[in-house]
């Protein structure tokens, strides 16, 4: 069982996924666990949260994405662990 | 004690309102000349509806760690003493100070310059949301700022205060030297 579950690991990474704001009250969640093959960027990533979170096609052009606490291109290869994080427009001040 | 040791960075959390005195007596220095400080206070109306407060959430590790970037690019920019940036979360009442800044400089076109790079950067940036909730509703606010650099965000492969710190020098600069040019090729026609 444990064997098989590694196996199925190795092509596959995990990722913690947090929703803040707007893109919060649009999933509901703050925090989404994300699974994605391996060698996937965080524009895959995003595709994939657009599936599963339709609602979030109304900020898609105009949010950023943070990978790891740092603000991402489209095209960083996420790891395993990693932390992505949806920004939406940020109003501080 | 590093330059860096100099700069504090805070969130505050819920209810703590910011204790301006405390950031002054923290960059204060002998030998600086100057101290500039900027507060963001939270308005009353926003396009004729009437605000009854704020509400203001963070990334907050990622929000500290841009906001410490931008104390190492100022410090790249301009010659400052100390820097002290402190932004307040959760619900903060009309009138408010929800943002602070305070900068110390031996010379005040630094600590002017830097003080005001600080809050612009902050506003184009830092992982921090507003919402304002009116007598009929709520809206979350977007900075104009922060729409105007998200397609250059994260191309530098982190948050990268220090190139756009030395980038809007340049553009200064570039602007000037410009226009100088043109001024003097149309001397020359």
């Amino acid at each position: 069982m444990e064997g098989h579950a590694k196996k199925q690991d190795e092509s596959l990474v995990k990722l913690k996924v947090l929703f803040f704001a707007r893109a919060r009250d649009i999933t509901g969640l703050s925090e989404f666990p994300l699974e994605i093959s391996l060698g996937s960027t965080t524009n895959d990533c995003l595709k994939k949260l657009l599936i599963k979170f339709p609602g979030l096609e109304e900020i898609r052009e105009c949010i950023a994405l943070a990978l790891n606490e740092e603000y991402a291109t489209d095209s960083s290869i996420v790891k395993d662990r990693d932390e992505l994080a949806i920004i939406p427009p940020i109003s501080g001040g | 004690m590093t330059a860096e040791d100099k700069d504090l960075v805070e969130i505050l959390e819920d209810l703590n309102p910011i204790d301006v005195a405390k950031y002054m007596n923290y960059v204060s220095a002998p030998q600086a000349g100057a101290i500039t400080t900027f507060s963001g206070t939270t308005r009353d109306t926003f396009e004729g509806k009437t605000v009854l407060e704020l509400r203001y959430e963070a990334y907050v590790p990622m929000a500290i760690r841009c906001l410490k970037s931008l104390c190492s690019s100022a410090r790249a920019s301009w010659n400052l003493h100390s820097i002290a940036v402190a932004h307040r979360l959760g619900t903060v009442p009309v009138g408010e100070i929800s943002v602070f800044v305070a900068v110390s400089a031996v010379h005040r076109a630094d600590a002017l310059e830097a003080c005001r790079f600080l809050i612009d950067e902050l506003k184009a940036a830092v992982p921090i949301w507003k919402k304002e909730v009116y007598t009929n509703g709520e809206v979350w606010k977007e900075n104009s700022e922060f729409l105007e650099r998200r397609p250059e965000l994260g191309k530098n492969g982190d948050f990268s205060g220090e190139v756009t710190a030395k980038k809007e020098h340049n553009r200064k600069h570039c602007c000037g030297a410009k226009v100088q040019m043109k001024d003097e090729d149309k001397c020359e026609d």
